[in-house]
């Protein structure tokens, strides 16, 4: 091994941490890199072969209902593939181990076989057998959370009458890897499940046989989709369609594709932070390292090494840093990316996972680190090779202070001398002073725009469940009902007070531009749940024209006072041309709002209802819920208590665990940066320190020195921070919201406390780490080394 | 007779470095008493800085003890050195070391601000005659005036003891009786016991006694009772 190789080994053993730091804190950025590109790309493709290999549908919607027969003219549609007409409805359930009712949709299969479409995947057990009146396959995650086997009971209430159905098997379906139940705004395994059955049993509980009330085609590679669906609306209209639509609306799918988008924004809006951070961190430290080796460049040129010899040793032992933290970043990111990929995977409950994280973010990664890296020595080796080799050798010439700022600030609040040693450092050297701040309040800006997301569930929380849905249950009318139907849910046992609510599908247009949603009837009266105004109050509904949730109206591009055209997608069928009256806001589902006296009169109808929500004592719930199962009328019982536990589980199973990573970076970030630049602190200005000490300074007084000058550029780049944090929780908050839910952009003082005080406590325990070599230091020695 | 300031014992000093010990000090006892100018001389590599140290409580001996009027300062913990450097001593060293970050005057006011009874800085710097000097920073001074800067940081607190290495060893002749002309002054308006550290022979003329130095030994101690101004010194 050549000697300059062998010089290069013991120096990197030599700073070895200050190495590892920076390794670290470029690991970092291309950790985060690795594992959200790697994990989003490796869910998507996942995604699409649990789609293509289970047929997932392309085109879905709902009718009233039709004979058989018009399925095969929705197969001569131009670019439809496939078709398949089902039975599909909600029915209320009797489990043993739940006392409160649960609902299920019933889905039919094929009299026998295979379904042709949205192929059901056997977890468990079979599929039921064809001509089996009582045999079902249930959803595994319905099964799972209420112990359901094959072979196993229970019952549902099917057309008014209770049966018994046995369990052949469990199932996924990639049709509903997201499952709510109508009327809820979550999944809610417990409550609500899949039921599939033979067609021959589940066309006569509605009087379907040879029809269907439900369709799915997918298209060949060249369809049209929207040339599709309308010729798809245009077929099914006499037969009731509410409105076809493709996988874009699809809830389930809906659903994922907000989850997907999510990672997409963390995955753009955080590496890049950490990346640059690392960046300059890396470029500041090698610099001074270089800079400290000086003295040996000139040795090195005076023995007649070459410039290039030089300059490529010292590339080499910047590039090994960079390789280290290249290497810890990209096995990180890999192993975190599968974990993560794991979670998202049972969480969905994708029947596999495949985990395809794909070269390029590593690839990328991997140039950026080791782009940094090298710049950051090339600049201090560029200066220090071009030195001769005399002046090399000698110690650098003193910098030059100059009055300024701090003699004003020092005189005015009367500052001890360490202190102005202190200012006139920062400012001496402002380029530094700046890594640190940067990298400390890139620190606090991740973990603003990390916690941000709590504060966010909190408030969506709490405009979801207190302010906006105050009922205590929804009750999911089988039909539309008279609107009596509401006085009749008043006298059932345990309700204290009763509100009608009337729901009916409806596409919404501006030009080009439509939405298939509920169009839902409030009454000015109605207390139990209410609209909130952008502003957070509460909003009667207006007689003027509809109201729309912001993202709804942002995405149809409608304000207050614009017209929007309505497409009643149920009896009358009618279009109306109807005015917005004004913008709410709502985190959650997309829901159009008129106010009730107004919709029926332009109905031409008396008032209905088919949705009830109730306020409930407590003490009588079981007795209602005992009514309710013996109750046809009602084909859901959705408790809000159980919805909201289950919104919080869900949100904090999939945020929680990116928000750990993160905190645990951003708290990296600070360490990295405040740990180097306080060592490159002590290394300049040993010398200096260790006069204070011959002075007579005690240890604290000197530690003193070396610590608030970090701490105050800490303190200093905190408020920085903050506003960086608050501009990225904008970024956050647009690629986070999607149609269905909107992340409302809002950040406690908790959160900016929180953030600050994990970023002071890094900071100051990687100053204290450092401050701890102060006390080692041999004063003597440190005096001697500048001679 | 005389008071001994300092006093040691039968001091020695060992670096163990590597496989070679290095003995720095072999025995030895030394008084230094108020009020006097001792010069210490020796060629390079005989144990005047090593001992200086020691006097200063910069360093630990190996063996041996050492006094500051009766308290003995071998025994003292780390901290307890510490304070009696902050109120005791004064140094002067061969390379200043000044904060280059602080003027003249914040430099002495570095010291000012933790001593017990000190003078102003104002004060000490015009009693080193820099009055006119005192907002500049060390870059802007000359090796002379740094040299007198650091004179008047380490008398600024009123010491017991001043000790000073090489002073004038980065200085020429003529900057350099400046700055002992400084010293003397000092000497002789507070009464502070001086050592002075210096391989430069003639300067020995201006001191109350010389102290030759020798392989960690003293070879011989001299009184000199025809001290010179440092004026009629010259080398």
């Amino acid at each position: 091994m050549r000697a300059l190789d062998r010089k290069l080994l013991r120096d990197l053993r030599r700073i070895w941490a200050q190495s590892l730091a920076i390794a670290l804190v470029l690991g970092c950025g291309i950790m985060v890199l690795t594992l959200s590109a790697g994990t989003q790309r490796s869910l998507t493709e996942t995604r699409a072969a649990y789609y293509e290999r289970h047929r997932f549908a392309d085109v879905f919607s709902s009718l009233t209902r039709a004979p058989r027969q018009v399925l095969g003219e929705i197969a001569r549609i131009d670019g439809v593939m496939r078709v398949e007409g089902r039975v599909v409805f909600t029915a209320l359930l009797d489990l043993e181990n739940l006392k409160e009712p649960a609902s299920a949709r019933v889905i039919s299969l094929p009299a026998s076989g295979d379904a042709i479409l949205n192929v059901p995947l056997i977890r468990h057990g079979r599929l039921p057998e064809a001509l089996q009146q009582n045999e079902v396959a249930i959803s595994e995650p319905f099964a799972e959370a209420n112990g359901l086997v094959p072979g196993d009971r229970f019952r549902a209430i099917l057309n008014g009458r209770k049966r018994e159905l046995v369990v052949t098997g469990t199932v996924l379906s990639p049709e509903y890897i997201y499952t709510i139940g109508a009327g809820a705004l979550m999944p809610d395994d417990r409550h609500f499940g899949l039921i599939w059955m033979r067609d021959t049993a589940a066309a006569p509980v509605k009087n379907l046989e040879g029809a269907f009330n439900d369709l799915s085609l997918s298209l060949s590679r060249e369809a049209n989709e929207a040339a599709v669906i309308a010729a798809v609306d245009r077929i099914l209209a006499p037969y009731g369609g509410t409105g076809a639509y493709g996988r874009d609306r699809q809830a389930s799918n809906v659903f994922i594709d907000s989850e997907l988008k999510q990672l997409g924004a963390m995955s753009t809006v955080l590496p890049p932070i950490f990346l640059i951070v690392s960046g300059f961190l890396v470029n500041m430290v090698l610099g001074r390292l270089v800079a400290l080796d000086r003295a040996q460049i000139g040795l090195f040129k005076a023995v007649g090494y070459s410039t290039r010899t030089i300059a490529l040793h010292y590339l080499k032992m910047t590039a090994g840093i960079g390789v280290l933290g290249v290497l810890i970043g990209w096995a990180f990111g890999w192993w975190l990316g599968h974990e993560m990929t794991q979670m998202y995977t049972d969480f969905f409950r994708f029947p596999w996972l495949i985990y395809r994280p794909g070269a390029w973010p590593l690839v990328i990664s991997g140039v950026l680190g080791i782009v940094a890296v090298i710049l950051g020595a090339l600049r201090a080796v560029n200066a220090s090779v071009r030195l001769a080799p005399a002046v090399a050798m000698s110690p650098p010439a003193p910098p030059v202070f100059r009055h300024g700022l701090a003699d004003g600030l020092g005189h005015t609040l009367g500052l001890r001398q360490t202190t102005m040693m202190i200012l006139r450092s920062i400012i001496q050297w402002p380029g530094r002073a700046a890594v640190t701040m940067f990298g400390v309040s890139g620190s606090v800006a991740v973990l603003v725009a990390s916690f941000f997301s709590f504060d966010a569930i909190d408030l969506i929380n709490e405009e979801l469940f207190e302010k906006t849905n105050r009922q205590d249950a929804t009750l999911v009318l089988s039909a539309n009902l008279n609107d009596s139907a509401v006085i009749d849910a008043s006298h059932l046992p345990g309700v204290l007070r009763a509100e009608g609510s009337y729901v009916i599908p409806v596409r919404l247009s501006n030009g080009t531009k439509t939405r298939l949603l509920a169009l839902q009837a409030r009454a000015p009266e109605a207390t139990l749940t209410q609209m909130l105004d952008t502003e957070g109050r509460a909003l009667t509904p207006s007689t003027a024209g509809i109201v729309l949730p912001e993202a709804l109206a942002r995405t149809l591009a409608v304000a207050p006072g614009d017209t929007l055209r309505i497409d009643l997608l149920s009896p009358p069928r009618e279009s109306w041309l109807v005015p917005v009256a004004s913008v709410i806001r709502q985190s959650l589902g997309q829901d159009a709002y008129f106010d009730r006296d107004t919709l029926f009169q332009r109905l031409r109808q008396t008032p209905q209802v088919n949705m009830i929500h109730v306020e409930i004592d407590p003490t009588r719930l079981a007795e209602l819920q005992a009514r309710v199962q013996d109750t046809p009328a009602i084909a859901s019982f959705t408790l809000w208590q159980n919805v909201r536990d289950e919104f919080v589980a869900l949100l904090s199973e999939s945020i929680v665990s990116m928000t750990i990573i993160f905190s645990l970076l951003g708290m990296l970030i600070t360490i990295g940066v405040v740990y180097n630049a306080t060592r490159i602190q002590l290394a300049e200005r040993a010398h200096e320190l260790a006069s204070l000490r011959v002075l007579g300074f005690r240890r604290s007084e000197v530690g003193y020195v070396l610590v608030v000058e970090q701490m105050l550029l800490t303190v200093v780049a905190i408020p920085i921070g903050w506003l960086a944090g608050y501009g990225f929780t904008l970024l956050m908050s647009q690629g986070f919201s999607t149609d269905v839910v909107t992340i409302p952009v809002i950040v406690t003082q908790r959160t900016f406390a929180v953030a600050a005080l994990i970023v002071l406590c890094s900071a100051l325990g990687a100053v204290l780490l450092v401050r701890r070599r102060l006390d080692r230091i041999d004063i003597v020695s440190a005096l001697k080394q500048k001679e | 007779m005389q008071t001994a300031i300092l006093r040691t014992e039968d001091v020695t000093k060992v670096y163990h470095t590597g496989a070679v010990d290095v003995h720095a000090l072999r025995g030895i006892d030394l008084s230094l008493y108020e009020g006097e100018i001792v010069v210490l001389l020796g060629a390079s590599g005989s144990g005047k800085s090593t001992l200086l140290n020691i006097l200063g409580a910069l360093d630990r001996p190996s063996s041996g003890r050492v006094f500051f009027r009766d308290q003995e300062l071998t025994d003292l913990s780390d901290a307890a050195l510490t304070e009696f450097r902050r109120d005791r001593v004064g140094f002067v060293f061969q390379f200043y070391n000044l904060v280059p970050s602080l003027t003249a005057q914040e430099n002495v006011a570095l010291v000012t601000e933790i001593a017990e009874a000190p003078m102003t800085p104002a004060e000490a710097l015009s009693r080193v005659g820099l009055s006119e000097r005192m907002s500049h920073f060390p870059a802007e001074l000359s090796g002379g005036e740094q040299q007198r800067v650091a004179i008047a940081r380490a008398i600024a607190k009123r010491p017991d003891i001043l000790l000073c290495d090489e002073p004038t060893g980065a200085l020429d002749s003529k900057t350099g009786i400046t700055v002992l002309e400084a010293l003397v002054e000092v000497n002789r308006s507070l009464g502070t016991t001086t050592a002075l550290i210096t391989h430069n022979a003639a300067i020995r003329r201006i001191a109350h006694r010389v102290i030759y130095m020798a392989d960690g030994e003293i070879s011989r101690i001299e009184e000199n009772p025809n001290r010179v101004a440092p004026s009629e010194v010259s080398w």
